[in-house]
């Protein structure tokens, strides 16, 4: 990992570690904007780490900007971290500037419909991630990305199982300004998908060590549950789901880092999804009772892992077009796909 | 938290690798035009001599070990790329596959000047083939439990006892036992010896066990007052334990651990078309998705090996994941192309399909259980 990666990274986790607790969150899922939480991240370069230094950003990599995603899953920040990250590198790719402030994208879900006559944006893009609280608005159209007002927009406040907000956006005729950008709703659809993959890594890894210190901790039948070989073993499943997760997740950051990636995120998506179901299903098991509490933070984690899966097309859907590849690569070639690097 | 890294890196791969990687590549298509093997699952379970003596030729045998021994002194990450080749080949490997990747470092390791000048040149001409006396009727996972004895007489030990499960002895010139040199004590794992046992020394009865595929891999091996020379003993006397673990560790995570059923997935992929349903589609990206992490995670495995770290727990894991994974893919080939879907043309897929099925319960129980890796596993994560 190279050194402005790590410096990023670790001023991250630093960050998240100090503000980003079960009580800033709960607040966060009862509708109060984390202010502070956000004005750090962005005082520290964090939001727009992976836009340019010309078009207001900080100058790192596409790498630098998704492996700063895991760290923010791996604490559940309430933030549209994934979101700027997305709307900013839509941004530059189309050569306009970054705004500064907390961005969103639309649309993340496929069927909906756009239209922007005479320069006119009509439509509607449901399950938009923090719509309100975001300053603008990134619509990805098929010939180029629109910056948005959400001032110009109607918002219906909604929220997901993850308890961040999902809002329902009406674009009503706002006049927009297209940004020229090839297959802008295909992009945003793909590095949409593997900001969910990178958030889900890190929010394993936060699930599996929670995991781990409780069984440690709790003490039933006189020792901790951690000396049974029950609990052992599926914490062994545990270990293998997360790490699995997390390779797939860097694999794929790599691969596209490197210009390609196409087959790796489909891969990062469908492995991660994978992973979040078996193990927050181990997760919630071994924490019994009390993980079933709202007290206890362990769903704070798997509740994100349960919409995240589901967002930017789920395993059905990356499967799917993996297995198209490879079909189409044909069984010969099968080899050769699956050892290509990006 | 846990001493165990979860994050596997990903590693790449340098230009020498890749230059490797169509050197095997090439001899792998003069081999397969010329139609000497034929695909095969479990590649290391065919031994083919003329094979083995050809790749040993070509230089991709003892390819980590140092110059000095005839090696070529390579990365363990070059070694690892040459083998993934092989096995997604199907080639046959089994007969120089203990040799080149266990005892051969053994011998540059614990082996004596004699020894490594006797073995290692044959080893690395892919002409001198070992087998691996370890398990026994009583002691499968609890490899301590061994009862297999040396007792010290003039110039050498008499052994007496039975190895069991032992793959390839029928084919093999030597034996490396771990048998006890001495009762066993508190300390179960001390008077431990490994030996060199000739298995065409008097003394040795070898008795074919066929798996419940009906094939013969496995031997059933005893020992009555068989003669080892003492200039046959490996390493220290006593020291048989440790030495047996430091081999172990290099073999957890070797890509034919998720290598086990590819031919299986390449004829699903065959028999669908290039135009799958959406069932078929969503199977095979499914497989193909833990494919790709899987062998990527065995390269970060052996990254690490290479870069002089020993990732024991972190190789356990990959197996575990990796040998479910290969049981796996039968399972789900017969349930979204079923045997009897195709027009009759299908010989191929249902041969793939049965091999794959009647091989898949040795996948988590071989080179350690499923049950012992999982629980390496949560030692790493500090939980015994």
């Amino acid at each position: 990992m190279n050194e402005l990666r790590t410096m990023i990274l670790d001023t991250a986790d630093r960050i998240f570690r100090d503000k980003c607790d079960q009580t800033l969150i709960d607040a966060a899922e009862g509708g109060e904007w984390p202010a502070d939480l956000w004005q750090t991240v962005e005082d520290a370069g964090l939001a727009v780490a992976a836009v340019p230094e010309e078009q207001g950003g900080a100058g790192g990599t596409i790498g630098d900007g998704l492996a700063l995603l895991k760290v923010a899953g791996r604490y559940a920040a309430p933030l549209p971290l994934a979101e700027t990250f997305l709307a900013g590198h839509l941004l530059a790719q189309a050569g306009a500037s970054v705004p500064a402030g907390p961005l969103t994208v639309a649309p993340v879900h496929r069927g909906d419909p756009f239209d922007v006559p005479g320069g006119a944006l009509h439509g509607v893009a449901s399950k938009v991630p923090w719509a309100a609280q975001a300053v603008g608005l990134v619509v990805a159209l098929p010939d180029g990305v629109a910056l948005v007002d959400p001032a110009d927009c109607r918002i219906e406040p909604g929220s997901a199982v993850s308890g961040d907000p999902r809002d329902t956006v009406i674009f009503d005729g706002a006049a927009v300004k297209v940004h020229a950008l090839d297959d802008a709703p295909e992009r945003l659809w793909r590095l949409g998908a593997l900001t969910r993959s990178v958030q889900m890594a890190g929010a394993l890894e936060a699930i599996l060590d929670m995991t781990t210190q409780y069984v440690k901790d709790r003490v039933q039948f006189g020792r901790p549950i951690a000396k049974f070989q029950a609990v052992q073993q599926s914490l062994a499943v545990l270990a293998g789901q997360t790490a699995a997760a997390s390779a797939a997740a860097e694999n794929a950051i790599a691969a596209v880092e490197a210009g390609g990636g196409e087959a790796q995120i489909a891969v990062a998506k469908a492995r991660c999804g994978e992973a979040a179901s078996s193990a927050a299903e181990i997760a919630h098991q071994a924490h019994g009772a009390i993980g079933f509490t709202h007290e206890y933070a362990l769903h704070q984690f798997t509740r994100r892992l349960w919409t995240w899966r589901d967002e930017f097309g789920g395993e059905p859907y990356w499967q799917g077009e993996l297995g198209r590849m490879v079909a189409k690569a044909g069984a010969d070639n099968l080899w050769a796909f699956a050892t290509r690097s990006s | 938290m846990t001493d165990l890294s979860l994050t596997f890196e990903p590693r790449a791969l340098a230009p020498e690798q890749e230059a490797i990687r169509d050197e095997i590549r090439a001899f792998l298509k003069d081999e397969y035009d010329r139609g000497t093997f034929a695909r095969a699952q479990e590649a290391m379970a065919k031994h083919d001599f003329g094979f083995s003596e050809r790749l040993g030729a070509a230089g991709f045998i003892g390819m980590t070990w140092p110059e000095e021994f005839g090696g070529r002194g390579l990365s363990f990450l070059d070694r690892y790329v040459v083998t993934e080749e092989l096995m997604a080949a199907g080639a046959p490997c089994g007969a120089h596959w203990v040799a080149d990747r266990q005892s051969g470092p053994l011998l540059i390791r614990y082996g004596t000047p004699e020894q490594r000048e006797r073995f290692l040149p044959e080893i690395i001409a892919g002409k001198c083939y070992f087998c691996i006396g370890m398990s026994e009727p009583d002691s499968g996972s609890d490899l301590a439990s061994i009862r297999t004895t040396a007792k010290k007489v003039d110039g050498g030990w008499l052994v007496n006892g039975t190895k069991l499960w032992t793959s390839n002895a029928h084919v093999s010139d030597y034996m490396i036992a771990l048998v006890r040199t001495e009762p066993p004590s508190d300390d179960r794992h001390a008077g431990m010896s490994q030996m060199l046992i000739d298995l065409k020394s008097d003394g040795i009865d070898i008795q074919p066990v066929k798996n419940l595929a009906g094939h013969h891999h496995f031997n059933q091996e005893m020992f009555t007052d068989c003669f080892v020379p003492d200039d046959m003993v490996v390493g220290t006397v006593g020291n048989g334990w440790e030495q047996v673990m430091s081999e172990l560790a290099y073999e957890r995570s070797g890509p034919e651990r998720f290598l086990s059923t590819f031919q299986m997935l390449v004829e699903l992929v065959r028999a669908v078309g290039p135009d799958p349903d959406e069932i078929e589609a969503r199977a095979i990206g499914r497989l193909t998705s833990h494919l790709m992490t899987l062998r990527n995670m065995a390269l970060t495995v052996a990254g690490q090996l290479t870069d002089g770290e020993l990732p024991a727990t972190e190789a356990a894991l990959v197996k575990d994941l990796s040998t479910n994974f290969c049981k796996e893919i039968p399972e789900v080939a017969r349930l979204v192309y079923p045997p009897d879907a195709g027009a009759g043309d299908n010989m191929k897929y249902e041969e793939a399909l049965a091999t794959a099925t009647l091989y898949a319960p040795s996948f988590t129980i071989q080179g350690g259980t499923r049950e012992i890796l999982r629980g390496m596993i949560a030692r790493g994560l500090g939980l015994r």
